[in-house]
């Protein structure tokens, strides 16, 4: 029989920051410039140029350290990380080892067993490196530098987690912290998040670690989940076939859904870190501490809760609005021109996710104002408009970002509210479908939905509801008293 | 000509500026000389004559138009190739720079441009400057002006020659471990090198970015002052570089002493210190003793370690400095390889010389995991213990005086097989760097074969105007340092027409009358 093994895994997690130049020079972080139209000397390598530090990329950092509850080093450093590669141009990369800039925090993850706390063991900042681009026409290598000195933080975790879905939580939290700070968008496709997964095995009950090896080349959430089980799965066959796991660095290849050894332990490389001469330490003070917090803006958790207490929304919807920044952000927005909060909730949670998914985007890529749903809201509310006019607008506001008044005006798409002509509307459907009357009068109250439908039909959709409503309902109950 | 070769910087740019000279015939006077001792001298890898008449034609202009043309106007300067110069060759005197042309300018070339200095060109130095003789240069040996079996000292040894041979009237070097103040001494001119972080180091090729710092080389007190005036101060593109604002170096030059409290440090006095050198340092002590300072011997602790700690630092620096130079984006490439690795190896092996590659391999191995804790960490510590105990000989004195030295200038062709020989000779000079303080080198008389001997003035943390001071009057004293035989040669062979003008040398006695003390 089987044993039973529980997984540990820790993650080392690189997040680019979202500053507007590059950690030591002055270039532009843009990302899909043609290849190295942003560099410079010190971004190049070239000789006799030294770093400058970047202070936003030192406050970001401190920021994510104070949401993750670290401590931050009143006296932090940079080191220099010596290895010879094309797309690194001075060949050492400046990272933080012997004192980076936070340590010994955590974050709090939501389980199925309840909440949990993942330990952080440290944040620091470092360099991206360039990008080689292999040309098998010409049969050449390329190299780009323009994400040459892009700044990124690495934040390494405790190994407190036991499952792929553990690591998502984290990775979840870890994502929505750093974005609702500003502090980077956070796409694994595009790389500017990046985890490396630190995963060993060991019988259940047992407080040894096992040998671990270091998983690369995850760029989607489905590729870590996959990554993890293969791997978990992978130890424990070695284990169970009385084998060794080796220590190593591997790679995952998704599409083959299975990962490859890079570089065993022996011959890990020396990086040979020392400090970086070029760089004095940072020294950060109290005050400059508490001006970073005092300029931290309301993170998820905070958010989802005075969503419920101060607009009275239920748990669920709270919970999805503050999924995404961005759809946080739009509903705020929204509620200065409009002052229901439950239907922009459910104008953002329903229709604008559905959109965005048959669009193929993401909900950070949604482009529409805020002012042009609130007016949408309001046309709706006054009853100028009906809700299924409103569907149909609010998919060319998604799409175009119209002024829903004038789309209405333009379009022709006011509600009639012209009470004769209901009316007569109204008295066709009875008589094209006496029988429906019949029902009604004899207790089927059912009935009137369906006159109310064709009274609509024949207004071609554009009768207001409420009016339609009520003059089906006086029509039976006058033909009921004849 | 020849008059205009006798005068100091100040006074040179006074005329340009009163328009007694034009700048063009300072330039070419200089470069005339520069030609004449070259062949024998080596001590320039580029000369940029274009750019230098076309620099004093601009001064020039300014001067005509009657426009400030800055405290160095017309001024010849040479620079050290490691110090970045846009659109001019930048070698570092190695193979793997050798067609190298920056796009950019080192901050302290561009602060001697703008007050108004005419750039010459670009000396000879040790490789990367990596060595105490300038012989490591990938282009040929620099020789010692005094005489030509010699070397110039090192790495600065072009920039000291130059200057000593009358091909330049100023010069930059940069001072790692003495590299600046060794030559000066071998050469006999005076040599600063500034409290770290008194000069970027923006575009100064690094060695060791921790030690290294850019200083005047020049033939009298008051123009080293002017020059490290020039380019001093802060600098966002270095954030080692301190901003300081006392660097009114050249008016608050004066020449009293009295009250000066100078420790002669005891233990440089020691074995290995060459007889004539140390009584030429002592006599030199007791010149400052007669002009009122209060001279007594005290002891520096830690001199022995020293050397192995530079060393250590140094070349731990310099691994990770120099791993940039790959073949993959400028300089040196080898030929056609199978790999990337094969590319770097060639690349590497062909492109640096032995030292450079000694010092690499030294580098990575004391930084190599279960070695850094063992060297350089050891290292550190060592220096953290030099700071202390120059901090505590300093609180008693104002400045520290010794030799620079151990020797005069060796002969050519000596030191190659016996590195360690030559790092000892460091032995005066690295703990000054180790511990960031300022220092300069001073004539101070020659030794039986007619070779110029160094006097030493270590000062406090940002203490330069005590020791600029304290030179001021030894120079006075003394009566003026006299530049090489090879100097005056080259203005004899300029013809004497302008000899009638000799009565207009420049107070400081420039004109060579032997200011050596006797």
């Amino acid at each position: 029989m089987k044993k039973q093994y529980e997984t540990v895994i820790g993650l080392e997690v690189h997040i680019e920051l979202a500053t507007r130049t590059k950690i030591f020079c002055g270039c532009s972080t843009a990302f899909g410039s043609a290849p190295n139209t942003h560099v410079c000397p010190v971004c190049a390598g070239m000789p006799g140029s030294l770093p400058v530090l970047n202070r936003r990329v030192v406050e970001y950092a401190m920021a994510v350290g104070l949401a993750t509850n670290c401590r931050i080093s009143p006296l932090c450093r940079f080191d220099r990380k010596n290895y010879f590669y094309p797309d690194n141009p001075q060949n050492y990369q400046i990272s933080q080892l012997y004192l980076p800039i936070c340590r010994d925090g955590h974050i709090d993850i939501e389980t199925e067993t309840g909440t949990k706390s993942i330990g952080i063991h440290e944040i620091h900042m470092e360099e991206d490196a360039g990008k080689l681009t292999h040309d098998d026409w010409a049969g050449e290598t390329n190299v780009d530098f323009n994400r040459s000195g892009v700044p990124l933080i690495e934040v390494v975790s405790e190994p407190d987690m036991r499952s792929a879905d553990e690591v998502i939580a984290y990775l979840d939290k870890l994502r929505l912290i750093a974005q609702y700070l500003g502090a980077s968008d956070c796409k694994l496709q595009e790389g500017s998040m990046r985890a490396d997964v630190n995963l060993s095995v060991r019988p259940a009950g047992s407080d040894v670690l096992g040998t671990r090896t270091e998983m690369k080349n995850l760029n989607s959430f489905k590729a870590i989940t996959r990554a993890v089980e293969n791997e978990r799965e992978r130890q424990i066959e070695i284990l169970e076939a009385g084998g060794r796991v080796v220590q190593e660095t591997r790679r995952w290849d998704d599409n083959k859904e299975r990962s490859y050894p890079m570089r065993s332990k022996e011959d890990a490389k020396d990086y040979r870190y020392f400090p970086e001469p070029d760089l004095p330490p940072v020294m950060i003070s109290r005050e400059w501490i508490e001006s970073v917090k005092k300029r931290q803006p309301e993170l998820r958790d905070q958010k989802k809760k005075r969503y419920v207490s101060q607009y009275g929304l239920p748990a669920y919807d709270a919970d999805i609005l503050t999924s995404d920044k961005k759809l946080a952000d739009l509903f705020e927005e929204t509620l200065a021109y409009c002052s229901n909060p439950k239907k922009v909730s459910n104008w953002l949670m329903v229709e604008t996710i559905r959109l965005a998914r048959e669009h193929g985007i993401g909900i950070d890529q949604v482009d529409f104002s805020p002012a042009n749903l609130g007016k949408l809201i309001c046309l709706q509310d006054k009853g100028t408009i009906n809700g299924t006019v409103a569907k149909e607008i609010f998919a060319v506001i998604f799409a175009d970002d119209v002024d829903p008044q004038k789309y209405v005006e333009e379009h022709g798409l006011l509600a009639v509210t012209d009470e004769e002509a209901v009316r007569r509307a109204v008295v066709q459907a009875m008589e094209a479908n006496p029988q429906s009357v019949a029902d009604y009068l004899s207790g089927k109250k059912k009935a009137m939905g369906f006159l109310v439908g064709q009274t609509m039909r024949a207004m071609g959709g554009r009768a207001d509801p409420a009016l339609v409503n009520r003059l089906v309902s006086e029509a039976l109950d006058e033909a009921a008293a004849k | 000509m020849r008059e205009i070769r006798r005068w100091p910087a100040a006074e040179l740019a006074g005329r340009i500026k009163k328009r007694e000279i034009k700048a063009g015939e300072a330039a070419a006077a200089y470069l005339e000389q520069l030609r004449t001792a070259e062949p024998e001298l080596n001590s320039f890898i580029t000369v940029d004559e274009e750019g230098a008449m076309a620099q004093a034609d601009r001064i020039q202009a300014l001067v005509d138009r009657g426009e400030d043309a800055g405290p160095l106007a017309g001024v010849p300067v040479a620079i050290k190739d490691n110090l970045c110069t846009r659109g001019l060759g930048t070698t570092c005197a190695s193979r793997m720079l050798a067609d190298f042309v920056p796009f950019y300018e080192a901050t302290a070339v561009e602060r001697l441009r703008a007050a108004g200095a005419v750039i010459l060109g670009k000396t000879n130095m040790d490789e990367f400057a990596m060595g105490s003789t300038s012989e490591t240069s990938a282009f040929g040996p620099v020789k010692n002006p005094w005489n030509t079996a010699h070397v110039p000292g090192g790495s600065s040894g072009g920039s000291c020659a130059a200057v000593a041979a009358g091909q330049s009237l100023c010069a930059l070097g940069s001072d790692t471990g003495g590299s600046i103040r060794q030559p000066s001494s071998y050469c006999g001119v005076v040599g600063l090198k500034p409290t770290y972080g008194t000069v970027s180091r923006w575009g100064l090729v690094a060695y060791a970015s921790s030690l290294d710092q850019i200083g005047p080389i020049a033939r009298n007190v008051e123009d080293c002052a002017l020059l490290l005036q020039a380019i001093s101060g802060g600098d966002r593109r270095d954030s080692t570089c301190l901003g300081r604002e006392d660097t009114d170096f050249a008016a608050g030059l004066t020449e009293d002493v009295r009250g000066l409290r100078i420790g002669i440090v005891s233990d440089y006095f020691d074995q290995g210190l060459d007889e004539q050198v140390a009584s030429a340092v002592r006599r030199a002590a007791g010149i400052l003793q007669r002009q009122g300072a209060l001279v007594e011997e005290t002891a520096l602790s830690l001199a022995e370690y020293a050397v192995p700690a530079y060393y250590t630092i140094a070349c731990a620096e310099a691994s990770s400095n120099l791993s940039r130079f790959d073949g993959v984006k400028y300089g040196y490439r080898a030929g056609a390889q199978e790999g990337l690795h094969a590319m770097y190896r060639r690349t590497r092996t062909e492109g640096f010389g032995t030292e450079v590659k000694r010092r690499i391999v030294l580098g990575s191995f004391v930084l190599s995991s279960g070695y850094y804790e063992a060297y350089y960490e050891k290292a550190l510590r060592v220096k953290a213990l030099i700071v202390k105990a120059f901090d505590e000989a300093l609180s008693r004195f104002d400045l520290l005086l010794g030799p620079v030295s151990p020797t005069t200038a060796p002969l050519l062709g000596n030191t190659g097989e016996n590195p360690l020989q030559m790092y000892l000779s460091d032995i005066y000079t690295v703990s000054v760097n180790l511990a960031g303080l300022p220092a300069i080198s001073l004539p101070c008389g020659l030794d039986a074969e007619g070779l110029p001997i160094g006097l030493q003035l270590i000062g406090r943390r940002f203490g330069e105007q005590t020791i600029l001071r304290a030179a001021r009057a030894y120079e006075k004293a003394c009566g003026g340092f006299a530049l090489s035989p090879m100097a005056e040669r080259g203005q004899e062979a300029a013809g004497s027409e302008e000899g009638r003008k000799r009565d207009e040398k420049s107070p400081d006695g420039t004109e060579g009358k032997g200011g050596m003390p006797a």
